[in-house]
């Protein structure tokens, strides 16, 4: 028996299907994957997703951005070609830093933000041209559908789901 | 109970609606025609847009000299604009950064649009020191990028520069905050389409976005963390701008107190164009369900808020000026020389739309009120982009020479560019409003059942 079959399961409410998760994870079932036309809370966690690691990524892009700005004011004002402007202290970064200030903040937001949503948009595989993947238009509109993998159970998971208030079931072939 | 509000809080969301219902009223006016007023609207709009590329053709075509300038008031209505039009797009990060991090949920009714604001505002506000520069096609020289001129490198020592960093990252990081924000919604606008077209171009807008349980935790973790980014970027970006004047020597300019004050007027007149616009837009879209009575209130609290924050900004100015006994202070902008001076009109016209008006908005009823709401949002339009005219053109109007005075007069290509980047934002806009969901709707469907009028109503009557 091949694996490729799934059942998709819809639902109309987030706390039902929420529910519904904890339910069929309760019965030791692998949820493959759960499609929502918005967030819903405790929902990662009860599918025992891990927890996502893009708020330290961004950070360390911000230290990258932080260290940019030094190393461009410091090669561009005092070590290429060091100007007397407004005397101030072309000779020494350190003695410069505070008119440096402004520029090491920015490019601390602009690596920390872009590389940030790069990293996302990378990880979640979107970007222009990329094909939808939800397998039913309803998902953005207001159904959450459940995906689990069939492995001579099919019955005993339909009759599951229909108990955790499923509002259609259907079975498919995954490509 | 997991969407319990308490039941003093006025619901954000009116009528019985469902998350279908959401859906359907969020994409009606992309999928419907647009009416005759829209195209009036637009082709005002287009028009004074195209006059003002006119105005600037013909300035970059013959020279600077076409504008109202001298050697004394080398900057007058361009950076009065471009720091006004910088100011406005203040609040639509507030909105959506601020507020994400207050938890605030009446933000999620306009948060979207305030941020097109932000978008299509700095657009306008980029314009002008570009065209001021005389040569735009040498724009990229403010970039520090290895040249032929024996590597000289740009002047990181000065504000100038500092604000080419800031605004330039305002600009890009609030675009992919937007745009980020706007995948779900492209996605639920791209399964609905039926036209093939309609379908391949949201198809495109929406990244592919598919809403996985994965993709849904990145995504609130990059909103919260593009917020925290956001809201020190959205301070500093005015913080910089105001020291274009505040690191400058001339009286009226070198003070310490502009950082703070410009950011205060920058989100008071930011929300001051928010209410311009959604007052226009809930009934041109008919959402007036989401964008209620209790939103207009909450920005007219935050008005209130940051208008006398700016209030208390120009008494300290004005005091200071007095208490120096410099004579030289008394040609500032906020000053009894210039309230009886050749600018009296625009000293006044700053106290009276700025100061004045928006003190109706203690009264509740006024607070709660569209048209009046709609009506003292003008005046503050007006009242701050007299503030930037005044702390340029007054203050540079009468410099330490008697004999360099001079009065600043605009031209009509002066003129005519502020008027055109006007035409531009609604052109952008008016656009925006037919082809963008204007609500995010995704994020109103979480609050629905919290904030919802159908369902709080149906909570408390379970509880009686």
């Amino acid at each position: 028996m091949s694996s490729s079959k799934v059942i998709h399961a819809f639902y109309n409410d987030d706390e039902v299907v929420l529910e519904a998760v904890k339910k069929v994870k309760a019965a030791n079932h692998h949820i493959e994957e759960v499609f929502c036309p918005f967030p819903v809370h405790g929902l990662d966690k009860a599918m025992g997703l891990a927890p996502t690691r893009i708020a330290i990524a961004s950070f360390m892009f911000g230290i990258t951005g932080l260290g940019v700005a030094i190393w461009l004011t410091y090669y561009t004002m005092i070590a290429d070609w060091p100007q007397d402007i407004g005397g101030k202290p072309s000779f020494s970064w350190a003695e410069n830093m505070p008119a440096f200030v402004p520029i090491m903040f920015e490019l601390t937001v602009f690596f920390a933000a872009h590389l940030m949503v790069i990293t996302f948009y990378m990880r979640s595989r979107i970007w222009p041209f990329k094909k939808a993947e939800n397998p039913d238009p309803r998902t953005t509109d207001d159904h959450f559908l459940m995906e689990i993998e069939v492995h001579d159970n099919q019955e005993e998971l339909t009759s599951l789901l229909n108990e955790t208030g499923a509002v259609e079931i259907n079975v498919v072939d995954k490509h | 109970m997991s969407h319990y509000e308490a039941p003093i809080r006025e619901p954000l969301i009116l009528g019985h609606k469902s998350y279908h219902d959401i859906t359907e009223d969020i994409a009606r006016p992309i999928e419907g025609k647009a009416n005759k007023n829209w195209y009036i609207a637009f082709y005002i709009a287009l028009a004074a847009m195209l006059w003002g590329f006119g105005c600037i053709f013909y300035t970059v075509g013959t020279g600077i000299g076409v504008w109202g300038l001298s050697k004394n008031i080398g900057w007058a209505w361009d950076i009065t604009n471009f720091v006004w039009w910088v100011g406005i797009g203040h609040a639509g990060t507030l909105i959506s950064a601020v507020l994400l991090l207050f938890r605030q949920k009446w933000r999620m009714a306009i948060n979207r649009s305030a941020e097109a604001m932000t978008i299509f505002a700095v657009f306008q506000a980029g314009l002008f020191p570009i065209i001021h520069m005389g040569r735009p096609w040498n724009a990229y020289w403010v970039l520090p990028i290895p040249n032929q001129f024996g590597s000289l490198w740009v002047n990181f020592n000065s504000p100038l520069l500092w604000d080419v960093f800031a605004i330039s990252t305002y600009l890009s990081v609030s675009l992919v905050f937007w745009w980020t924000g706007l995948l779900p919604d492209f996605a639920m606008i791209r399964d609905r389409a039926v036209k093939p077209f309609q379908k391949k171009i949201y198809s495109l807008l929406s990244f592919g976005w598919s809403g996985r349980a994965k993709d849904w935790q990145r995504f609130e973790e990059v909103s919260l963390v593009l917020a925290g980014l956001a809201t020190p970027l959205v301070l500093s970006v005015h913080t910089i701008v105001s020291m274009d004047f505040a690191t400058s020597i001339n009286p009226g300019w070198h003070s310490t107190i502009f950082p703070p004050y410009f950011v205060a007027g920058a989100i008071f007149s930011g929300f001051a164009m928010v209410q311009t616009l959604l007052g226009i837009m809930r009934k041109v879209t008919n959402l007036e369900a989401y964008i209620t009575r209790l939103h207009v209130e909450y920005m007219n609290i935050v008005i209130i808020l940051t208008g006398g924050i700016v209030a208390v900004a120009y008494a300290t100015e004005f005091f200071i000026a007095w208490y120096t006994g410099s004579q030289y202070e008394d040609y500032t902008y906020l000053s009894i020389g210039s309230a009886t001076g050749p600018y009296a009109w625009a000293f006044w016209s700053l106290i009276i739309f700025n100061i004045i008006t928006p003190q109706l908005l203690w009264i509740k009823k006024f607070r709660r009120s569209f048209i009046i709401s709609f009506l003292i949002s003008i005046a503050i339009n007006i009242g701050m982009w007299f503030e930037r005219f005044d702390i340029i053109a007054i203050v540079l109007s009468k410099g330490h020479l008697p004999s360099t005075w001079w009065r600043f007069e605009p031209t009509f290509v002066d003129v005519g560019i502020f008027i055109g980047t006007i035409g531009f934002f609604f052109v952008l806009f008016l656009l925006y409003a037919r082809t963008f969901p204007v609500i995010a709707q995704a994020e109103v469907k979480t609050i629905l059942k919290s904030s919802g009028e159908s369902y709080k109503k149906l909570r408390d009557d379970n509880h009686e």
